[in-house]
């Protein structure tokens, strides 16, 4: 690993980005918990093994910024600072979630923070082009990020929303979170090309693939295509080869499609091992520190868990009231 | 009053709007320099330049889905589709984005985007350039529908449209383009879910949308000379939908015929009936009848094309049904 792209970052800041690795992480557990002990409505989608992508994308983001996610999105929202009982509580279906019981995981949603979900595959990319469309319009200096999947590089959105993105020079970051399966299918089976990356080449617009597993790659490339964007010069297609270490959703039978090894083989490159490893190896971070936050971020989400599951259940009074305006 | 015709007026709208708040601009395909595939928005590009109107690829989908999220920050599209039969491709970000951001949000999101799709219905335009896809449009909660049938309407709907903070799907019918007719000379709205009534009448009600509300006053006309008395009904916007109106009318002619451009089976007629039989039955003196589209693809042949449109005589034949 290495921490060119950290070279202006104090340890406190390389602590926060770990801490925030480990929200991610911790996050997901719990929910997966929770949905397992029938707490949680729907289904749940969790980033986990992605934590890299998320945190080193988004650190290279102001406040103002957009970030529009998918499906796979709690920690996306999680570093556009959504509250944590917010979100937790959104996932409990209550009235004091983010979205009031209407979005759930899949729609897990903040705008006020700059954060959109978008859970049909592909369909964020148009909306983040639009926002990218917007913010030249309203000649602001902002930019807006895409995560999506390799699978949704297959869609038509995707073709069409870059052509314009980079006809228009909008200042869009479009990052492909390529774990390598679009719910089953291996991107072997679905994707023409070896890098997604390279779909940039037919837009005319720069191409980056990256280490989604180092945070600090990451975050360097972010910080290459955040700077472009700002300086309204175009769009950026970066590409984190990345692995999920879930299944598709809580309780996919993922072993249909891939093997025990494969996974094995990724947990061994662990986004979040591999950095704390890296820090106290340069004496940023202890073993008491690692310690200490992961007891202060398990707390924090206890407390989330305990602001959801005490908030009163909705009731169908207001069931209709945000269909129209008026 | 002055006399335009309903595309003038329509461009008047925008014209109007446009100068007033900067965050409107248009997007669409041959929008630009060319002035719309149907001249729908001949002038605006010289006026107001190539960033209020922009020309865009041949990509409905995405961006109708690019209009949708300028919507949700700060800007306010509105996005035309040449053809009607264009809704099918941007049904996507219509049906699962645009609709659903402000209820998912709770109120936090809107999308004030206005969509423009246009109706090419008796042209020979052929199977997939002529559809009349209104009655898709309205079994999208969270999205308005609105069927303009006169110079006078048109404006006054726009007005309202790119002022609304939900989104529009605002339907032109191409057969209307040059249809002259009187508008004020000041500033004027026509509020959403306020139904017209074009035509007094005490023997018979017909609801008509878009271009059948002329084919209704025609058959009207035609009637008042046998002594037959229509009143002829236009909703004006189909989502919100003026119930009252439409009942009232109906309670007083105690006859119901309705005449749409879409296609008969699962069309706006089909809901229409149903509002009146289960909040008005009591009032009717005789069935329903509903004046369509034969359920077909749009034909080439101007043979074909014209059996498959009701006409004046096909609304005639239907009322002296129920009479």
């Amino acid at each position: 690993m290495d921490l060119e792209g950290y070279s202006e970052l104090s340890s406190d800041q390389l602590i926060d980005i770990y801490r925030k690795m480990v929200t991610l992480r911790l996050f997901d557990a719990k929910i997966c918990e929770l949905f397992a002990k029938g707490l949680l409505p729907g289904f749940i989608h969790t980033q986990e093994g992605h934590e890299a992508v998320a945190v080193g994308i988004c650190t290279a983001l102001r406040k103002d910024d957009y970030v529009v996610t998918t499906h796979r999105n709690t920690g996306h929202c999680i570093l556009r600072d959504a509250p944590l009982n917010s979100l937790m509580a959104e996932l409990f279906a209550k009235e004091t979630g983010c979205c009031k019981g209407r979005g759930g995981q899949l729609q897990l949603t903040d705008f006020d923070r700059g954060i959109l979900s978008i859970s049909i595959v592909g369909s964020g990319i148009p909306l983040a082009t639009g926002i990218g469309l917007s913010v030249k319009l309203r000649n602001t200096d902002q930019v807006v990020v895409c995560f999506f999947g390799d699978g949704a590089s297959n869609t038509g959105q995707f073709h069409e929303s870059l052509n314009m993105a980079a006809l228009w020079k909008l200042p869009v970051i479009f990052v492909c979170e390529n774990n390598l399966y679009a719910m089953s299918v291996p991107v072997s089976k679905s994707t023409s090309v070896k890098d997604i990356a390279n779909r940039a080449v037919a837009y005319d617009i720069p191409g980056m693939v990256v280490d989604g597993m180092d945070v600090c790659a990451v975050f360097e490339a972010a910080q290459k295509a955040v700077e472009r964007a700002r300086k309204k010069e175009g769009p950026t297609l970066i590409e984190c080869k990345t692995y999920r270490f879930g299944g598709h959703f809580y309780g996919d039978d993922w072993k249909l499609y891939r093997s025990e090894e494969e996974v094995e083989k990724w947990k061994k490159k662990d986004p979040i091992n591999k950095f704390k490893t890296k820090l106290i190896d340069l004496g940023v971070l202890t073993e008491e520190k690692v310690k200490a936050i992961d007891q202060e971020v398990t707390r924090e989400i206890e407390e989330a868990v305990k602001f959801a599951s005490e908030s009163p259940a909705l009731t169908v009074e207001e069931a209709m009231k945000y269909v129209y305006e008026r | 009053m002055k006399k335009t015709t309903y595309i003038g007026a329509f461009q008047e709208a925008l014209r109007e709007e446009m100068s007033r708040d900067e965050r409107i601009f248009l997007l669409g395909e041959d929008i630009g320099i060319y002035g719309g595939g149907f001249k729908e928005t001949a002038g605006l590009f010289q006026e107001f330049g190539e960033k209020r109107v922009i020309d865009t690829p041949i990509s409905e989908n995405s961006f109708v889905g690019i209009g949708v999220g300028a919507a949700l920050s700060g800007m306010r599209p509105v996005v035309f589709l040449m053809f009607a039969d264009l809704l099918p491709l941007a049904c996507e970000q219509i049906v699962n984005e645009a609709a659903k951001m402000r209820f998912v949000s709770a109120g936090k999101m809107s999308v004030p985007i206005v969509i423009v799709p246009i109706i090419m219905q008796g042209f020979s335009a052929g199977i997939t350039h002529a559809q009349s896809l209104i009655s898709w449009c309205i079994h999208i909660p969270g999205v308005k529908t609105v069927v303009p049938s006169t110079p006078y309407d048109v404006k006054g709907l726009m007005k309202t449209a790119v002022r609304d903070n939900d989104p529009v799907i605002f339907h032109l019918h191409a057969a209307l383009f040059g249809v002259e007719g009187l508008i004020p000379e000041e500033e004027y709205f026509i509020p959403f879910g306020k139904a017209d009534i074009k035509r007094e009448g005490e023997d018979v009600t017909v609801v008509a949308i878009s271009s059948m509300v002329s084919r209704a006053i025609k058959a009207a006309e035609e009637l008042a000379k046998q002594g037959i008395s229509v009143e002829v009904v236009d909703p004006r916007t189909l989502i919100p939908f003026d119930k009252e109106t439409i009942k009232s009318s109906v309670q007083k002619t105690r006859r119901l015929v309705i005449a749409e451009t879409d296609c008969k089976t699962g069309g706006v007629g089909a809901e229409i009936a149903a509002i009146v039989a289960e909040e008005a039955f009591d009032s009717l003196d005789a069935p329903i009848r509903r004046v369509a589209c034969l359920d077909m693809p749009p034909p080439f042949s101007p043979v074909l094309e014209k059996h498959m449109i009701p006409d004046e005589n096909r609304i005639i034949k239907a009322i002296k049904e129920v009479i």
